[in-house]
């Protein structure tokens, strides 16, 4: 296979409007599977949470998870989506064995939730309405692992391994409606809607959405139209996107894939493609042995799911606060300009300011520490801010020692290290690196006399009212006391020396 | 959702059945297709009777049993050990269940 011809992207955008469609699997964190009693663990011993029915095994029978059918309802519901009142499951049959049934039990035509909508606020404040066109209910697959082959990839493989421990785990796939118009903004876009999603579905407690665990799987789909015409591209649907940056850099490639096709004059092939973390660029998944035949019918084991008007009232009155309006309120709380909290939600700081405020510290010292000094340290260690390995409640005991003044915003930083550094609690750090400010007048006088006596010039001036020159005098107190001198009060002491 | 053929008039040609054939990933061999092909119009055809007493309000039957909203709470219930789960698999391997080769080389 030859290496595609990319185009440059911002001729792509030139020329081509892009469609997207983004396809989000999320595996709920119900205690037990979709149709069974298995628990759901992450990184179990292969094939130990399993039983007859999600193994498929004669005579046995699936029972429908409440838990996981009030899950889809409340994602429904705070996707703006209407509950269907009535619906069935079907089987998704295929000849692959990552399903030891032969097919997948999944809603099909009949979705328990559709036609909704999220808003997703863009870094520069930009608000764009992404359309839900439905979230459905169905059952993760196993994990298959191929042995022999060059690459551990199935072509080529002398056999499989399959563990089933996560076949049968309660999956909704949220399908967006196409969205059209974002142009250049399309990756951004993309990621923007996965990261809300990802966080409403967080603030429900019904998933860890975890992408870097599976627990949340994105796939985008995109077309190309030329500008202007309004007639659709084909879309290719690539799969195995699994970190937010992952999702913009997929819709980028595809673009410029895309591009670099039609402008040879050739059609773009309607195909399964697999992202590749490490180029940042997709390959071809087509599988000449796959059909897209499911042959799909109602899944007859399982009777029909009829929500009451009732039953769903009461799912929405169990909605929390959502994303959208607890930041509302607390840049309300905060009385943050637009641009302020754009900052706090831009660095992902907005959760971890909330909790530090929670621990006790004022929301202005807490915003403060984490949008500049903790952010410079995450950019320098190349992780995101919630990686670091600082806790909310230890920067509020930071703030706290600085605000009764044990510590200057100097020192302060210096205990923050420390803890980065894995030296213990603020406190710890403190007693362990000796950082405590000097609040003994008695040890002060003595270096603010020895430094007036070192510098008698500057001494004179201060002597003849220009307290200005105090600063040296200041500067050379704290280098002799290695900044543990609070500042403000050797000021007021040379000034008193000085007979002020 | 109807089963995707065009039996609708009774027919189901030797191609279907050997479409059919290779999604199940069964070997049928060209004196079988014609055997199945006519074997399966027989089978479709009896089905299709339903349809002379079918009459436009009366929606396709999924279920026998008038019943809905049947759930399970979230509760765990007791599996299979891994060794219970691999006793009926053919070959088996580190705890898990070994297949056969699902794809050939790329094209």
């Amino acid at each position: 296979m030859s290496a595609p011809t990319l185009v440059d992207f911002d001729d792509v955008v030139d020329r081509y409007d892009p469609v997207l469609g983004l396809e989000v699997h999320v595996e709920l964190s119900t205690n037990t599977k979709m149709f069974c009693g298995c628990p759901t663990t992450f990184g179990a011993e292969p094939n130990t949470q399993v039983c007859p029915t999600c193994l498929g095994l004669p005579g046995s029978l699936p029972v429908v998870n409440r838990a996981a059918v009030e899950a889809a309802i409340r994602i429904g519901l705070a996707l703006n989506c209407d509950i269907a009142p009535w619906g069935r499951f079907a089987r998704k049959n295929y000849f692959y064995p990552d399903m030891p049934k032969n097919f997948q039990t999944s809603q099909y035509d009949e979705p328990i939730a559709v036609n909704g909508h999220l808003d997703v606020t863009l870094e520069d404040g930009t608000v764009v309405r992404v359309g839900i066109e439905r979230a459905h209910m169905e059952e993760d697959t196993g994990k298959s692992l191929h042995v022999g082959g060059a690459t551990g990839r199935i072509h080529g493989a002398e056999y499989s391994l399959l563990d089933y421990n996560r076949a049968g785990v309660p999956l909704i796939e949220i399908v967006t409606k196409m969205i059209p118009d974002t142009g250049a903004r399309a990756p951004e876009v993309a990621r923007a809607y996965v990261t809300a999603l990802r966080d409403l579905i967080r603030s429900l407690g019904v998933s860890d959405v975890r992408m870097d665990q599976g627990s949340m799987r994105c796939d985008v789909n995109l077309s190309l139209s030329p500008k202007g015409s309004g007639i659709l591209g084909t879309r290719s649907e690539t799969k195995n996107v699994n970190s937010l940056r992952s999702v913009e850099r997929a819709v980028r490639y595809e673009m410029t894939r895309h591009a670099g096709v039609l402008d040879a004059g050739e059609k773009v092939v309607q195909e399964t493609r697999h992202f590749q973390e490490d180029t940042a660029t997709t390959r071809s998944g087509r599988i000449k042995e796959t059909s897209e035949d499911y042959r799909y019918f109602p899944e007859p084991d399982l009777v029909p799911i009829a929500p009451s008007p009732e039953w769903v009232e009461e799912l929405r009155g169990t909605l929390p606060e959502l994303p959208w309006e607890r930041r509302a309120r607390i840049q309300q709380e905060w009385q943050l300009s637009d641009a302020e909290q754009r900052d706090l939600v831009n660095a992902g700081a907005l959760d971890l300011v909330a909790a530090t405020v929670e621990a006790g510290a004022p929301s202005g010292e807490a915003r403060s520490w984490w949008v500049s000094y903790l952010a410079q340290q995450a950019n320098t260690r190349g992780v995101a801010l919630d990686e670091l390995p600082i806790t909310p409640a230890q920067v509020a005991r930071v703030i706290e020692l600085v605000s009764s003044g044990e510590l200057n915003n100097k020192l302060a930083r210096q205990v923050v290290d420390g803890v980065l550094a894995g030296e213990g609690e603020p406190d710890e750090v403190v007693a362990g690196r000796g950082l405590a400010v000097v609040s003994d007048d008695g040890a002060l006088i003595a270096a603010v006399d020895e430094a007036l006596a070192a510098q008698p010039d500057v001494a004179e001036k201060i002597r003849g009212g220009k307290v200005a020159a105090a600063g040296a005098i200041v500067g050379a107190v704290m280098k002799a006391t290695r900044g543990q001198a609070d500042a403000k009060r050797v000021r007021e002491l040379i000034i008193e020396r000085c007979g002020g | 959702m109807s089963p995707e053929s065009s039996s609708a008039g009774g027919a189901i040609t030797r191609d279907e059945v050997a479409h059919l054939a290779r999604l199940s990933r069964l070997a049928v061999t060209d004196a079988e297709l014609d055997v199945f092909a006519g074997q399966l119009d027989v089978i479709l055809g009896a089905v299709a009777r339903v349809g002379e007493v079918a009459a436009e309000d009366i929606p396709p039957t999924s279920h026998a049993v008038p019943l809905e909203n049947v759930f399970r709470p979230d509760e765990l219930r007791p599996g299979l050990t891994q060794e219970q789960a691999l006793s009926g698999a053919p070959a088996a391997e580190d705890g898990r269940f070994r297949v056969p080769q699902i794809l050939g080389e790329e094209q």
